[in-house]
């Protein structure tokens, strides 16, 4: 039986900072591999590197050291205009502060990755719908992120990142801002992400949320991969 | 980023701190305005002082003497070509260049030394013939008094410092009368064989002619480059001819042997009907065997100056601007600096430095472009206004309204041009430091 395709295969990567005369390890000599259609949580405590590791992913900073594979290609050795381009195209981001931009509506909001990537005007409005629809607030396109609460701005900026219909989507302690309730209901909405073949990842402090809805764990500290296990599937 | 969904963006951020921007757009405007102001004054200078050149008869007027014309004492006369007889510039050769493609007018400079008597004081000085066509050339704006009511009337203007000789109130003079004391040139009385005067010679007979004072002008409306010396008493150029005064060159005429059967001409002013046709005219009167001159020359460096002037003008003007474009430059920054989370965002979402880039050019060529229309209509309203301020004082001093500033076209295209350039230079830092944030960084910051 064939090994399925990974995602993500992260190979002994670091990424060193220098800071004055020392230099950070914020990630050090770190491999994994992300299964497609996985939702793996990131686990550890401040400082672990859990966001630096996303960010590496994401496209958003380069390795000091080995090599990340996302979908075939080593985004490490990616110009900054292709880099941006895998930013757009292939992954979708949402951070813990939602990051929506305040003078936008929830329209022009999630419409802003489709006028990145240069789609036309007549597809733009029905894919906002789209993804609107996935998170259920269709219904409040023409307001401000000012007039809705905590789980709707993070609802609105999960559908900013799925518009563009990534293959990977990177989730910055998504629930961290929000009341247990209101997080589980955005865990329930990334995990049915994982329908549509996404795959996940997701930094959390919050291991009993992570042992609920996603598949597989992998703990992070000083840097490095402390180990990864299965999701129990149960909130402990 | 498309160019519609970047302008799109980019109007929405301007919008958003309107009043800093509007603010460093009235900066840009303030710098083209005093740009344009400047500009428009020297152009407007420079039109009134071709205007009124081109109305003085100086650029499309030809000097024509005859090639015998003294040259002065001690200077060699002229070689004249063996074999081909001298012209003389007589009414045939007036006729003649009359005849020519784009001739406007062909008369006779008439000028000569008089005796003037006023309440029974004899005044010395130069009578000059004026034709009806310098009605219109300028010189006689804002004169006291109003121009000879007939090309043959028995009637005379002043040059102010003559009146001033004749009476302190020189307003006074006007509607009196003077007596011309001249010396006319009478045909000899032959023994029966005809008119002396075909013979070469004639006498010269003292007369006297009165004349009404109907003006009094400040400027020298005589004093162009063909008379012998200003004249300060000017009579309608018909009267002066029937006069038959003797002029400089009759001494002359009775001298030289050939064609002295006529009258001649010390010399004609020809006036062209452009100053372009001159040069031609200029080419077929001397292939007639004059001496031909005109003032072209002087035209040109008069075009230079005024080059130089418009320079030196739109240097003090872009100093404004100049300052403005610090004024872009400091918002600019400003924004990145508020718009640091905005612009992590952005590229989170997929944005290539060059989008970004694009973005700060476009906010600053916008703020450019309004800068530089709000610039040009008040560099308008103040040339205008200039020009309300200058006439209104000119009418205080009884002279006529000019036209000091003007904004051509090419003006306003170009200062357009100009402030959405320097918004441009001025984005460049700005736009460049926003492309080159980091991500990861600008996401973190509060």
């Amino acid at each position: 039986m064939p090994l399925p395709v990974p995602a993500i295969q992260l190979d002994h990567i670091s990424r060193h900072y220098t800071m004055g005369a020392s230099s950070v390890r914020a990630v050090d000599d770190l491999s994994l591999v992300i299964a497609q259609n996985e939702f793996l949580a990131l686990l550890g405590s401040s400082g672990s590197g859990k966001s630096t590791l996303l960010n590496l992913i994401g496209g958003l900073d380069r390795p000091t050291a080995g090599s990340i594979v996302s979908n075939g290609q080593n985004i490490g050795a990616l110009s900054s205009l292709d880099l941006a381009r895998y930013r757009r195209n292939t992954v979708g981001m949402i951070f813990q502060s939602f990051n929506l931009l305040t003078r936008m509506t929830l329209e022009e909001n999630v419409e802003l990755p489709l006028r990145l990537a240069e789609v036309d005007r007549a597809e733009r409005s029905g894919r906002v719908r789209e993804a609107l629809e996935r998170v259920r607030l269709t219904h409040r396109l023409g307001h401000r992120p000012a007039e809705l609460s905590g789980g709707e701005q993070q609802r609105v900026a999960i559908a900013r990142a799925l518009v563009n219909r990534p293959k990977i989507l990177l989730a910055d302690e998504p629930t961290g801002n929000l009341d247990s309730a209101t997080g589980e209901a955005i865990l329930t909405l990334l995990q049915q992400q994982t329908k549509y073949g996404m795959t996940i990842v997701m930094v959390t402090h919050e291991r009993a949320l992570a042992e609920k809805f996603a598949d597989r764990l992998a703990i992070m500290g000083d840097g490095k991969l402390l180990s990864t296990s299965a999701a129990t599937g149960l909130a402990q | 980023m498309k160019a519609r969904d970047l302008t799109d963006l980019a109007l929405r951020n301007l919008r958003e701190a309107l009043f800093r921007n509007a603010l460093t757009t009235l900066g840009v405007a303030v710098g083209v305005a005093s740009l344009v102001a400047m500009l428009s004054l020297g152009v407007g200078l420079q039109e009134l002082a071709s205007k009124r050149l081109s109305q003085s008869g100086l650029f499309d007027t030809i000097l024509v003497t005859p090639k015998s014309s003294f040259r002065g004492v001690g200077r060699p006369q002229r070689e004249e070509q063996p074999g081909k007889p001298v012209r003389v510039l007589d009414e045939d050769a007036r006729k003649e260049i009359e005849k020519f493609a784009n001739v406007v007018e062909v008369y006779p400079q008439i000028r000569f030394f008089t005796e003037v008597r006023f309440n029974n004081k004899p005044f010395a000085t130069v009578v000059a013939g004026m034709p009806e066509s310098s009605k219109n050339s300028g010189s006689f704006d804002g004169m006291k008094g109003h121009f000879f009511s007939s090309p043959a009337a028995d009637e005379a203007i002043l040059q102010i410092e003559f009146a001033k000789d004749l009476s302190e109130k020189t307003d006074s003079l006007i509607g009196q009368e003077l007596l011309l004391r001249y010396a006319e040139r009478q045909a000899l009385q032959g023994n029966g064989a005809g008119s002396a005067e075909s013979t070469g010679g004639f006498s010269v007979v003292p007369k006297e002619l009165r004349l009404k004072i109907i003006g009094v002008v400040e400027t020298e409306p005589a004093a162009g480059y063909g008379g012998y010396g200003n004249a300060r008493l000017l009579i309608p150029l018909e009267t002066a001819a029937t006069l038959r005064a003797a002029q400089v060159n009759d001494l002359r005429d009775i001298v030289r042997d050939s064609a002295a059967n006529k009258s001649t001409y010390a010399s004609l002013s020809v006036r062209a009907k452009s100053p372009s046709q001159v040069e031609a005219l200029e080419a077929s009167i001397k292939n007639l065997g004059f001496n031909a001159f005109s003032l072209l020359d002087a035209s040109k460096s008069l075009r230079t100056f005024f080059s130089v002037f418009d320079s030196l003008l739109g240097i003090f003007g872009t100093l404004a601007l100049a300052v403005a474009t610090l004024g872009i430059v400091n918002t600019l920054v400003m924004s990145i600096l508020e718009r640091r989370r905005e612009i992590g965002v952005l590229k989170a979402l997929g944005a290539a430095d060059s989008d970004v880039q694009r973005l700060f050019f476009v906010e600053a060529g916008v703020m450019g472009l309004l800068g530089g229309i709000f610039g040009v209509t008040f560099g308008w309203i103040l040339g205008r206004a200039v020009t309300y301020g200058t006439n209104v004082y000119l009418h205080r001093q009884n002279l006529n309204s000019i036209e000091l500033s003007s904004v051509p076209w090419w003006l306003v295209l170009s200062a357009l041009g100009f402030a959405v350039l320097v918004s441009l230079a001025a984005g460049l830092y700005p736009a460049s430091r926003a492309a080159k944030l980091n991500p990861v960084d600008a996401l973190r910051y509060e």
